[in-house]
């Protein structure tokens, strides 16, 4: 077996508390769709027949119940359960399956969406036996107005640093810049071997990483790191240059170092220089190909760790990890694919209005001389008559009394909103009611129990 | 059953036998019916063997194959029979487990089944080989698939690119290369072509790198084994590039394959893992057509493979087919390198001028241990676009400390002068004495020959190919045209060549030099002049 899919899917979507405190984030509903079924789907289309998925309980139990996950995903699925208070970070779950893992991994994140070529970050990973291969895409600006958001946008983020080298595949440098307190320093070690770097900052990680077993080995001994976006990945970024890895020791030296047991970087030199053979290092020397030309090191400056990450320039990817970004999910996800606008299972009357970008789940039930446009109405929806709804997303089991006009705005699953009400760009939490004739501009609307959670 | 058909073409035959005893020549008309009848003989045989057979999707599939075979009217009968006699191998095992099923079938009505499926196999046999080269067609024109029409040598299908029929064939036979008891999904893609391609050229491949033959398969791949799907990758890509590299990581590959081999209950070890090897074999070629001396390779492998005696245990065997694996390698390519560095070493003396001509690992290695050796000499390196392998030549010899200097080819005739002897690699050296290598050592060959500068050429034994070529255009091997681009100034000339319809840009990577121009040739088997290649082969041949 060549690679196995690992999905993490217990993370918490601190970023958009007000969708997520009820409906856990792997469960939140675009298009129609889970949230989860999205990365799943890519992983089916192409060829994986087996996932481990980590997750919490609660996810577990939704997904046994969910329709669409029981008859659509035909993949066996491995779900590993972690308890739900402790704060498990990504590398801390690796370290949880960490036996059943066999051979190389694919670590993907349950809130990517993208229709990209998977065999091309694949086929890095293969073809330069490399240690990590990630994806990355240029970020693109959210364009639909927030509920909720008061005033200009955001301050910036922190920025992601991400160097490259001359040919764009090669992954040198990566630090947020919550990590750099003076400023962005680069080793003269790295810039003698790749003297022409190329840094970028506006790119978007889709957290889909090729990992070899023996990062998943180090992690084992390696407690102290947790979270493989903000610790593994910088570190085996850095480590490609530090000197244990380059220099070419002997079985020996290797051994005597492993005595001494100086810190955990050791034992990562000891599981990667295990693995070269000699005679691949014999076909290497024999090969007249390079890398990098200019100076006089081989091929990989002789290196045995190597990071490369494919940098998507057109195509989808988005990480649905913001209230921005689940809008803007919802909007360009149907694109995806191909299935009809309105599920058949809905009942819509004859003079009612159905914009060409919306979808209607199934068991919908629209009434006359409504307009749905650009929006997505979940399953089991109710939306009575002479309702305007435009650029909205309406989840599962919400019912919308006569006469409302709804603009921009999100409503969680089993929401009431009573007759008559205006709601622009508002965002209406789990089960809420609006009362009718109500006036609603630029809110969020959540229960006051959410309210006191802070 | 089967006997009918034996009898009609038992008449046919005397037919023809008089018909060439009389002096006459067959008549083109004559030999279509030859033809053709021998066709329907087949058919004949195979829908015999269908009506046994379990599965009457057999029957569907076979029917549209054997119809569409007359459709070719130019019928390459040389390569029909391979197709008929590989369709009638899926019915062979079918018609294995069917007697379960049916015990009113006799055993004298199998056996005669057996042995006609048997004959037609191995009437078919000369054919069918396109796998290892086109070895076969050029080295047995007196075995043609079938005895009586006038032999006429066939291209292999792997270079008729530009016959729809053999293409078509190529991408069944791909399909049937399934590993058995796997879904049906399952089968080795083929790879398309990419570009216009020179009408000169056109009955060779030429594939884009930017269109890799894993966008076709399955991601976690179960079908191939990884290591291959690596190695394949590699290959197209051109990280490992270079005769003796190719082989060095093929050999590897298959040692890891044959290490997670395990035998399916009810075979032999020595048969079915042939069989496993041949699907991981269209594979490398699909990524990049094979070289000769993964060719050889490939054969030795299978020989020991075969020669495995049936009652060796598994492991016993698997670590017997390493060991050959690790055999052939120490013999034919480090020891022959380092006994062709002693014989070459004494042919260069003190203030020599040296010239080579791109990257070749033994004249590298040989150069690398005469300055070891303290022999005071300088080298040109002679490159040539778009490969630029020179530059890593370059590298490495300067890294030895030896001195040199670096031209274009296009800067050939001025440094010869100064010249003392050339040095070139080969790729493979030909049965009539042509060495194949990359492309320009043909030019550099007939410069120094009019400048009167001594060629040598160095190539280890297991390079040596029994095939004929005297031109470099019957069998070659396209690289991708947007190679050829380049961009100076932040513009790129040849950006659009697509859209002009007259242009077309090509890539070669090998040809061939004349053994006119080429001194001695240093084998490990000591210095011998280029036409002594046919005489190694046989005592090579005998020798196994």
């Amino acid at each position: 077996m060549e690679l196995q899919a690992v999905l993490m899917a217990a993370g918490g979507g601190s970023r958009m508390m007000d969708l997520t405190y009820n409906t856990p984030k792997p469960m939140l509903p675009v298009g129609n769709k889970p949230l989860m079924w999205y990365p799943l789907n890519l992983l089916e289309r192409v060829g994986f027949e087996e996932v481990i998925v980590i997750t919490t309980k609660e996810v577990q139990k939704m997904m046994s119940t969910d329709p669409k996950m029981k008859l659509e995903v035909k993949m066996k699925l491995d779900v590993v359960c972690i308890p739900e208070d402790t704060d498990m970070g990504t590398a801390d779950a690796l370290r949880h399956i960490q036996q059943k893992i066999k051979t190389d991994i694919l670590v993907m994140s349950c809130d990517l969406i993208t229709d990209a070529a998977l065999h091309e970050v694949v086929d890095l990973f293969r073809a330069h036996n490399a240690t990590l291969a990630m994806m990355m895409s240029k970020a693109h600006e959210f364009t639909e107005t927030v509920p909720g958001q008061k005033g200009k946008k955001k301050t910036a983020e922190q920025r992601d640093f991400v160097g490259v080298d001359e040919s764009g595949k090669r992954l040198l440098f990566m630090a947020n810049e919550a990590d750099l307190e003076e400023g962005l320093s680069i080793r003269k070690s790295i810039m003698r071997k790749h003297p022409r770097m190329h840094i970028k900052t506006g790119l978007v990680d889709a957290h889909l990483y090729c990992l070899k077993k023996s990062v998943v080995d180090f992690l084992a001994e390696n407690k102290s790191i947790s979270s493989i976006r903000g610790e593994l990945v910088p570190y085996l970024v850095r480590k490609q240059f530090s000197k244990a890895a380059n220099s070419q020791t002997t079985k020996d030296e290797a051994d005597e170092q492993s005595q001494k047991q100086k810190d955990g970087n050791v034992n990562l030199d000891l599981h990667i220089l295990s693995r070269d053979e000699p005679l691949l290092q014999l076909a290497q020397d024999y090969s007249c190909w390079n890398d990098h030309r200019g100076d006089m090191s081989d091929a990989y400056h002789g290196g045995t760790l190597r990071c490369y990450v494919h940098i998507m320039e057109q195509g989808l990817c988005y990480r649905v990890n913001t209230l921005a970004a689940y809008i803007e999910a919802n909007r360009l996800a149907p694109k995806l694919f191909e299935e009809p606008a309105v599920h058949p299972s809905a009942v819509v009357s004859e003079r009612c209005l159905i914009g060409s970008d919306s979808i209607i789940g199934a068991g919908g039930q629209i009434a006359e001389k409504t307009s749905i446009k650009r929006s997505t109405i979940g399953n089991s929806v109710t939306v009575k008559e002479k309702v305007k709804v435009t650029n909205s997303i309406v989840m599962h089991g919400v019912t919308i009394e006569e006469g409302c006009n709804i603009q921009g705005s999100v409503i969680c699953s089993n929401a009431v909103i009573g007759h008559g009400a205006d709601l622009k760009y508002c965002l209406v939490g789990n089960g809420q009611r609006i009362e009718p004739e109500a006036e609603r501009t630029n809110e969020v609307i959540v229960g006051s129990d959410q309210l006191m959670e802070i | 059953m089967a006997d009918s058909g034996v009898t009609d073409g038992a008449e046919k035959k005397e037919d023809i036998t008089r018909v060439k005893n009389e002096g006459k020549e067959l008549s083109k008309e004559e030999k279509q019916r030859l033809r053709k009848e021998k066709k329907s003989q087949k058919k004949n045989k195979e829908k015999k063997d269908e009506q046994d057979a379990l599965a009457s999707e057999r029957e569907k599939n076979c029917a549209p194959s054997t119809l569409s075979q007359p459709a070719a009217h130019k019928a390459e009968t040389a390569a029909s029979p391979p197709v008929q006699a590989a369709v009638s191998e899926p019915p062979a095992p079918a018609a294995a487990a069917p007697p379960a099923d049916k015990p009113a079938k006799s055993k004298a009505e199998l056996k005669a089944e057996r042995r006609a499926r048997q004959e037609a196999e191995r009437a078919s046999k000369p054919g069918k080989k396109g796998d290892p080269g086109p070895q076969s067609t050029a080295g047995k024109p007196k075995a043609p698939p079938s005895e009586l029409q006038p032999v006429v040598k066939r291209l292999p299908e792997h270079v008729q690119v530009d016959n729809p029929e053999v293409l078509k064939k190529l991408a069944k036979k791909l399909e049937r290369q399934q590993t058995p008891g796997r879904g049906a999904a399952l089968k080795i893609p083929l790879r398309s072509d990419y570009g216009y391609k020179v009408s000169l050229f056109s009955h060779l491949h030429q594939y884009s790198r930017k269109a890799p033959l894993t966008q076709q398969l399955s991601i976690p791949s179960t079908v191939i084994h990884p290591v291959i799907v690596r190695l394949g990758l590699q290959y197209s890509q051109g990280i490992v590039a270079g005769s003796n590299a190719r082989s060095v990581a093929l050999l590897h590959a298959f040692k890891q394959v044959i290490r997670d081999y395990v035998t399916p209950p009810n075979e032999e070890l020595s048969r079915d893992m042939v069989n496993k090897l041949k699907p991981y074999i269209s594979f490398l070629n699909q990524c990049r057509p094979l070289s000769a001396s993964m060719g050889n390779a490939i054969k030795y492998i299978k020989k020991e493979i075969s020669n495995i005696p049936s009652q060796c245990k598994e492991e016993e065997a698997k670590t017997k087919l390493q060991d050959c694996i690790d055999r052939y390698i120490r013999e034919k390519i480090v020891l022959a390198a380092r006994a062709i560095s002693k014989y070459a070493i004494e042919k260069i003396s003190d203030g020599d001028v040296i010239l080579v001509y791109g990257c070749s690992s033994l004249v590298n290695h040989i150069l690398c241990e005469a300055s070891e050796k303290r022999r005071k000499f300088r080298v040109i390196v002679v490159d040539s676009r778009p490969r630029l392998e020179g530059r890593e030549a370059l590298r490495r010899l300067v890294k030895h400390g030896i001195s040199c200097t670096y031209v274009l080819i296009s800067a050939l005739s001025y440094v010869l002068p100064e010249v003392s002897k050339v040095f070139l690699g080969a790729h493979a050296l030909l049965a009539n004495g042509y060495v194949m290598s990359r492309v320009g050592t043909s030019q550099i060959a007939l410069v120094a020959k009019a400048f009167n500068v001594p060629v040598l050429v160095c190539c280890e034994t297991y390079k040596f190919c029994e095939r004929v070529q005297t031109d470099s255009f019957v069998s070659n091997e396209l690289d991708d045209p947007d190679d050829l681009m380049v961009t100076r100034k932040g513009k790129t000339q040849l950006e659009g060549w697509q859209q002009v319809s007259q242009l077309g840009l090509l890539n070669l990577v090998y040809d061939v030099t004349p053994p006119d121009f080429v001194d001695l040739v240093i084998t490990d088997l000591g210095m011998i002049p280029c036409t002594s290649v046919p005489v190694v082969l046989r005592v090579k041949n005998v020798d196994q």
